[in-house]
């Protein structure tokens, strides 16, 4: 119940602050905008190409956006010390870790949902059948993206060159992510049942199971370090 | 506390060296319950180090440093849950309220935030009538007082300051030095780091001067007049690396 | 642990077993093994290739245990011996590069020991070190096998699929010599780098 209240006052501490100041959540609406511009220049008229280009469009515009995010999870902890007040505060550090995952799937999960309705508008497509399927996919996705994210965030906090090496650092785990997402939303949007992609779906779940219990387990290291 | 009669901080052999930089040596220092310890010395002695070993935010290099029975090293959690530390970072959210921030790290330390716990730290700290107000528009002395009040809501037993007075108007200056009496005379114990030789001290019961990676000097602060103590200071920090 | 003082001559004595079973090894898969049917001379680089796998896979695990060991005891040997195994782990990958099997893993060592390249205070590198490194390999197993499915539905694996089944004694041997002897080459390389590793902190002041 503790873990449980201390997890959550971290999460909506991170989302006020979010809430009222809208930096990240601005740049990255711009930068969803940007994309979605990008991609209907680079792929033209062309309806087939677009469908079969669709799912790795999709998880390009949540990856790179989601890696945005989460590198600047701790930057506001940087200001005024407030890290060292995340240390001082007594009882279990997974608190802090399952809030800050809590605070930045929420905000990631927002984002991709603006960059879905973006992707129905711009190309014309009809998402609604397909959203219940999607819905499982892309959140299965999005927790193993962002329970690296998170971890890695904090393990670069202090590092130099942070920017550079975050993304550089969380890109090669994701790899099974990755591919087991876009195969499943591939699957999703041509219609086909969730059946079908059974065992890219449970390579997430499995895949969720160990980032979530490493970062638990390691957390206290990582924020202590 | 496990025992009553053992000193509330306890330090012995202390040495923290970065790389090849050994910034303290062999610091012993024990402090006990209703007492406080002004812990001077030149830019670069160590006395932020010591004070963040303390905190448990560093680790010795070798040697030990006991809060209340529980050792800054092994046993973190317990140390985390006995001391207040007031350093130089405000630990303050800008896009947060006031009551916001003291609710955030009442809750994060696993305590009860009460709204009237809250109202009364505020009050405490003349912050009251600022309470809803996002803390960006403060000026710095109120973030300094919030900062306090923060460490007034959590009752530690063990208080650890790094420049306390720094930035407070006299108003505040003076209900801190309020405060700290209050705090000794409830049995807590004290270790204040401090550059000024002014009224401040007269919160201390004891003086210790840090140079040369080791306590040059403890001495109880009524045997040491004003004159003595500058001199003091200038030949034990000339010694400092 | 026991790369000790005393056991400079066992560090010795394994660098000259490896020599002599490469040196074997080579001469087995270019001289006596025959022939491969159907795929010819290019079969002959599996003699290469899986042992070098296998040697990595070892690397890998010795990362994973000595990081887990690192966290728990917080001891700087632990580091040490993660810290070396990523970088010979390294070089065997390097050797499987050229046929791209193992797509995703070649990167591993390289990109676990540019985070270490990154933090110069010895005790956080360690830290941060120990948990990408216990990340970086329970992740392998996700990796194989989301590659696998990945390409079978456009591909099929044709290069690497691990030691064909029917395979004639001649070529089970070769490929054995030299599996021991890139185990005991890494064995070899291990203990000098740990050695110098442990030399470099401690000659320090």
């Amino acid at each position: 119940m503790r873990f449980v209240r201390r997890a959550w006052i971290l999460a909506w501490k991170d989302l006020t602050i979010e809430w009222r100041a809208k930096e990240t959540l601005n740049s990255l609406f711009f930068f969803a905008l940007l994309l979605i511009f990008l991609f209907q220049f680079a792929l033209g008229p062309d309806r087939e190409r677009l469908s079969a280009a669709l799912p790795g469009l999709l998880w390009l515009g949540f990856i790179l956006s989601g890696l945005l995010g989460l590198g600047r999870t701790f930057a506001g902890e940087r200001d005024n010390d407030c890290w060292d007040g995340l240390r001082l505060a007594p009882g279990e550090k997974s608190a802090i870790y399952v809030g800050k995952l809590a605070g930045n799937l929420l905000l990631m999960l927002a984002v991709e949902a603006i960059f879905l309705l973006l992707f129905g508008v711009f190309f014309d497509l009809d998402l609604v059948a397909a959203l219940p399927g999607l819905a499982l996919v892309v959140g299965l996705g999005t927790l193993g993206l962002a329970a690296v994210g998170t971890l890695f965030a904090a393990m670069t906090a202090h590092v130099r060159a942070r920017e550079l090496l975050f993304p550089v650092l969380v890109l090669p785990v994701e790899v099974p992510v990755l591919l087991g997402t876009v195969k499943a939303t591939e699957a999703v949007l041509l219609g086909e049942p969730l059946g079908s992609v059974a065992h890219w779906l449970k390579l997430l779940a499995v895949a969720n199971v160990i980032y979530l219990t490493i970062g638990v387990l390691t957390f206290d290291v990582v924020l202590d370090g | 506390m496990k025992d009553a009669t053992e000193p509330l901080v306890h330090v012995t052999g202390l040495r923290k060296a970065f790389g090849a930089a050994l910034v303290l040596d062999d610091v012993s220092l024990s402090v006990r319950a209703g007492e406080a310890v002004a812990l001077l010395g030149a830019n670069g002695a160590g006395k932020t180090t010591l004070l963040r070993i303390l905190a448990t935010l560093a680790r010795p290099t070798r040697g030990t440093a006991v809060i209340a029975g529980f050792d800054c090293a092994r046993e973190p959690e317990r140390v985390r849950e006995r001391v207040g530390l007031v350093a130089h970072g405000t630990l303050i959210y800008e896009d947060l309220t006031a009551e916001e921030n003291l609710r955030f790290w009442r809750v994060l330390s696993g305590g009860q935030a009460l709204a009237a716990d809250l109202r009364e730290a505020l009050a405490a700290v003349e912050l009251e009538p600022y309470a809803g107000e996002r803390v960006r528009s403060f000026s710095a002395g109120m973030k300094r007082r919030l900062s306090l009040a923060r460490v007034v809501l959590a009752r530690p037993q063990v208080l650890l300051l790094d420049e306390p007075f720094a930035g407070l108007d006299q108003r505040g200056k003076k209900w801190l030095e309020e405060y700290l009496q209050a705090f000794k005379a409830g049995g807590g114990a004290i270790v204040m780091v401090t550059h000024s030789f002014g009224r401040q001290l007269s919160v201390a019961d004891r003086i210790a001067i840090l140079g040369g990676g080791r306590i040059a000097l403890d001495r109880p602060r009524p045997s040491v007049t004003a004159d003595e103590l500058a001199r003091l200071y200038a030949l034990h920090t000339e010694e400092a690396p | 642990m026991w790369f000790s003082t005393g056991s400079r001559r066992l560090t010795r004595v394994l660098g000259w077993l490896a020599a002599l079973g490469l040196l074997a090894g080579l001469v087995l898969a270019l001289g006596v093994a025959p022939r491969e049917v159907s795929q010819g001379d290019v079969q002959r680089i599996m003699y290469l290739h899986v042992p070098s796998i296998l040697t990595a896979y070892l690397a890998f695990a010795i990362v994973l245990v000595a990081s887990l060991g690192y966290l728990v005891s917080r001891r700087q040997a632990w580091d040490r011996w993660a810290g070396s195994a990523a970088e010979i782990g390294t070089l065997f990958t390097g050797l499987t590069l050229a046929s791209g099997s193992l797509w995703g893993k070649p990167t591993w060592g390289t990109w676990y020991l540019m985070l270490r390249g990154m933090i110069d205070e010895a005790e956080r590198r360690a830290q941060f070190a120990a948990v990408l490194g216990i990340v970086a390999a329970l992740n392998i197993p996700l990796v194989h096998f989301s590659v696998l499915w990945w390409r079978t539905l456009h591909q099929p694996p044709t290069l690497l699929r691990p030691v064909p089944a029917a395979l004639a004694g001649i070529f089970r041997f070769t490929l054995g010599v030299n599996w021991v002897a890139f185990t005991l080459l890494f064995a070899y390389l291990l203990a000098k780098r740990i050695r110098v590793g442990r030399l470099s902190e401690e000659g320090l002041p």
